[in-house]
């Protein structure tokens, strides 16, 4: 039987696997040397690697994003970690108008072979501006490319791909997944970016969902077996490149989607997918696109409320009968 | 302010060769004016005429490999650096031999391969990737240096001090370089700042030294910057320098600049870095003629470049959909 590890020490076997392998790589951020990061992600890089590798920064979101494309458009292969991605608001002219674009607005004169990783999602009581899933905004950018792993195997994977990218990638960590284990990873495991995966097969309806949402959606589709409704779940992994291929062929065999984002309904991933499907993928679907989505409010402190309005196993159970009684 | 060393590694032939390229600049510049009055340049510029000597005075005391970030008043540090009025006049006409292939424009000439890393168009934006460029140099071990020019406007947005405070904490091999030219597009720096001189004075609240010096002598500023330039190799970390500078036109094409005092224009004018240099060029024993020649070379480079850049292709459609990924694509899903 394969070891088994946390996606939480898998964040940081994935990035330890690319920092002994290529000499280029580099980190920064805030507390991730001798601290190991707020999350422990980065725990024992400084002890392996040291100063000249993971390095320090003060809390200036500005100087680690533009630092990292500094240092990638001159020959490095760093990896800038951003705490808590609501911070992303405070660096966010470099994730939406320097690093997505300075590849193109030179010609393709300049490389920007960066990752920008952070910690992602709720679920964890940590209200309004540190709980946010905000790949969704991320998303409104051309040039970026969007990670956000379900496992601890597919972090290791996804971490070696983004890293060996010549493309900036966003590599986001859900923070509810990082106690989650599973089993790790080979040496040499990539999986390559933008192939999403068929986390369980089914035949009735389609599950679609991201990070936190992929367990949810397993949980869910577990309990709609006890009920005899066969629900096929895809992990997208990555939302560029986006692999509708695999959530088009999967809506041929099912002829039902549910999208389970949890981002908020208005302008989240979700609405992406629905209309592509909504437009390529018409005649394959028997009922309506359902989106469970978080809904259109700040996130709230407590739990009681917190529950109300991210999705839940028992939402996307109810998304997927009011489908199935099509 | 500095005044003008006595003894500077600058010789005659080598002045007279930064007078040349700080003609053909201002040429150029005026090329791109009149190009925009004649409907041919769209969007906007920024034009650098008056700022000559500070691209021309920092290349001639850098060295070949190290690395310039600008701002989207850019075009003076992408021809100091190796790009040709040519291709810098193209990319403004739309052309597809642009250098940037007339996906950038104005306000972002790039030439990576001189390593000129870009104009940047969001004020401030680009100090912390001078940094990130210089912690490379020093992680990489190659000696390189990274210099970030930008206006006296930028000091007062939040990456300034960020990219002041981390690279000295890191003592990077970095020179921030202000372009002060006394206005934040229409409004005087000193109406909206709290000390004089708005680089260099905050500069000692990062432990980062810091020089004001005259940004329309050339000789001056291949002086400053061979200091800080040498003293970043040699490991002790960033050097502010406020250059101070005028524009000769508005801050962008659609701006006369009527906001500025006639009197302080006149001065500035009398200032003008070209005449400067030339004043230094007799001081040394360079004959009239030698610098009516530089004139004239000047003139007839720039006046090919127009020819060219007129002549040249117009972008080509299928560009708009390439190089958004490495792989010169643009797919964004399967």
């Amino acid at each position: 039987m394969a070891d088994v590890i946390t996606y939480r020490e898998a964040v940081a076997e994935g990035i330890a696997r690319e920092l002994r392998s290529d000499r280029s790589v580099v980190l920064l951020g805030e507390d991730i040397g001798a601290a190991g990061g707020v999350f422990k992600t980065t725990a024992g890089l400084f002890a392996e690697f040291g100063p000249e590798r993971i390095w320090d920064t003060p809390i200036s979101e500005q100087a680690i994003l533009g630092m990292a494309m500094g240092a990638a458009m001159t020959g490095l292969r760093p990896v800038a970690e951003i705490m808590f991605s609501d911070f992303f608001a405070c660096c966010w002219d470099y994730l939406a108008n320097e690093i997505p674009k300075m590849r193109y607005m030179t010609g393709g004169q300049v490389t920007v072979p960066l990752v920008v990783r952070t910690a992602n999602g709720g679920g964890l009581g940590f209200g309004a501006q540190h709980s946010q899933a905000v790949e969704n905004w991320t998303l409104t950018i051309p040039g970026l490319k969007i990670v956000a792993p379900s496992t601890p195997a597919d972090v290791i994977g996804l971490m070696a791909a983004a890293i060996r990218s010549d493309d900036p990638v966003v590599f986001f960590e859900h923070k509810g997944l990082f106690a989650t284990k599973g089993e790790t990873a080979p040496d040499g495991h990539v999986v390559p970016l933008g192939q999403a995966a068929i986390a369980r097969a089914g035949a009735d309806v389609t599950i679609v969902g991201l990070a936190a949402t992929v367990p949810m959606a397993l949980t869910a589709a577990g309990r709609l077996a006890e009920d005899g409704i066969s629900a096929e779940v895809v992990d997208l992994r990555c939302l560029v490149p986006l692999d509708m291929r695999t959530v088009l062929g999967s809506v041929g065999r099912t002829s039902r989607l549910v999208i389970v984002e949890e981002n908020p309904y208005q302008g989240g991933w979700g609405g992406t997918v629905a209309s592509i499907v909504a437009d390529e993928g018409f005649e394959l679907l028997d009922a309506p696109i359902r989106r469970v989505a978080a809904a259109c409010v700040p996130l709230p402190f407590a739990d009681a409320l917190e529950q109300q309005v991210i999705p839940t196993v028992e939402k996307v159970i109810t998304a997927v009968r009011s489908l199935t009684e099509y | 302010m500095t005044a003008p060393g006595a003894v500077s590694a600058i010789g005659a032939d080598e002045l007279l060769a930064l007078y040349q390229q700080m003609a053909v600049i201002r040429r150029t510049e005026k090329a791109a004016h009149d190009l925009f009055l004649a409907g041919l340049v769209k969007g906007t510029t920024h034009l650098a005429s008056g700022h000559e000597a500070i691209a021309v005075g920092a290349s001639a005391a850098l060295r070949p490999d190290d690395y310039v970030f600008a701002t989207y008043r850019g075009h003076h540090h992408a021809m100091a650096r190796g790009a040709s009025p040519a291709e810098c006049l193209a990319e403004l006409m739309s052309k597809a031999t642009g250098v940037c292939h007339a996906k950038g424009g104005s306000m972002h000439l790039t030439k990576a391969s001189a390593g000129m890393l870009g104009s940047y168009a969001i004020v401030g934006a680009h100090l912390p990737m001078a940094a990130g460029a210089a912690w490379s140099a020093r992680l990489r071990g190659t000696g390189q240096v990274a210099v970030a020019f930008f206006g006296d406007g930028a000091t007062n947005i939040g990456a300034f001090h960020e990219a002041l405070n981390i690279a000295a904490v890191w003592a990077l091999p970095v020179l921030f370089i202000c372009e002060n030219n006394l206005y934040m597009e229409y409004t005087p720096i000193g109406s909206v700042t709290a000390v004089a001189n708005p680089a260099a004075d905050r500069a000692p609240s990062y432990g980062i030294p810091a020089e004001v010096i005259d940004g329309n002598d050339v000789v001056v500023v291949a002086d400053a910057v061979g200091r800080a330039a040498e003293r970043a190799r040699s490991g002790h970390g960033p050097t502010v320098l406020e250059a101070r500078t005028y524009r000769h036109f508005g801050h962008s094409r659609t701006d006369p600049a009527t906001y500025r005092p006639e009197e302080e224009v006149r001065e500035w004018m009398r200032r003008d870095p070209l005449d400067i240099a030339i004043t230094r060029l007799t001081a040394l024993g360079v004959p009239a003629e030698s610098v009516a020649l530089a004139d004239e070379l000047a003139a007839q480079v720039v006046t090919e470049a127009v020819a060219a850049a007129r002549a040249a292709p117009a972008a080509d459609p299928a560009e708009a959909l390439t190089d958004v990924w490495a792989d010169g694509g643009s797919a964004w899903r399967t």
